[in-house]
């Protein structure tokens, strides 16, 4: 994870196409700019980041099950619950769940744990929309890095 | 049994915080209610689950703005729903 890029998944460690889910694997970095201020002496990993490294794993989980035909731009989060405090050095485990595929958007279901424990979960809905000038290769490059790996591609 | 336009208006008043009662069959969900694109998804997404269908936003988007379709066939609620009626007869 480097935060001050919003790199937020290190690597995907399930893409299960029939499945319609996908588990990432990620740890909270022991040093951050963000932790001097999230909160002084008390380094936590802010809620609005967990947020977004769920938004991640389920656009990778989107790009994944499309093919990188459209880009996933996150349009809601409902029911986000934030349970338990993570912070530096954390391992994490992403987990996403398609659970509709409407028309031009999508939404899933995602959660992150630690040791067993769920830290956080939310419903998340994407727009999707043709990509924009150069993203899809670039997309496609960190998909790769980080080990999304479609059969039959 | 509810009636389609009635579920529609439940959805929308749910989704979209608007009065049960601003909601006719004569309204036009952009127009008259106000909806923005975004709630426009979320109530797409709860007819989808309602009736076990998949509203065709981008065909009818792509439609609407290439002059082919007026809007009204979409967003006018008694005609939503009578697509919506014909989506499901559909799917047999």
């Amino acid at each position: 994870m480097r935060l001050e890029y919003f790199q937020m998944i290190d690597r995907v460690a399930l893409f299960d196409e029939a499945g319609e889910r996908l588990e990432a694997h990620s740890t909270v970095p022991l040093e951050s700019p963000v932790f001097e201020g999230h909160f002084p002496g008390h380094p936590l990993m802010p809620g609005v980041l967990l947020t977004e490294t769920m938004a991640q794993a389920s656009g990778y989980l989107i790009l994944g099950l499309l093919r990188f035909t459209h880009m996933p731009f996150l349009a809601s989060v409902e029911k986000a619950k934030f349970r338990s405090f993570v912070g530096p050095g954390a391992p994490l485990v992403i987990s996403a769940a398609r659970v509709h595929q409407g028309s031009g958007y999508a939404v899933t279901r995602t959660k992150i744990a630690s040791d067993g424990k769920t830290i956080c979960d939310a419903e998340l809905m994407f727009r999707l929309l043709p990509f924009p000038d150069g993203l899809s290769a670039q997309m496609r490059a960190q998909a790769a890095d980080i080990g999304l790996v479609l059969e039959n591609a | 049994m509810a009636s389609t336009f009635e579920t529609v208006a439940d959805i929308i008043a749910d989704t979209s915080d608007i009065p049960r009662d601003q909601i006719t069959p004569e309204s036009h969900a952009i127009d008259d209610l106000g909806v923005d694109s975004l709630a426009f998804l979320d109530i797409a997404f709860a007819i989808d689950k309602a009736f076990g269908i998949k509203l065709p936003l981008e065909q009818w988007t792509q439609e609407v703005n290439e002059g082919k379709v007026p809007a009204e066939q979409y967003f006018v609620l008694k005609n939503l729903s009578a697509r919506i009626d014909e989506l499901v007869a559909a799917k047999g």
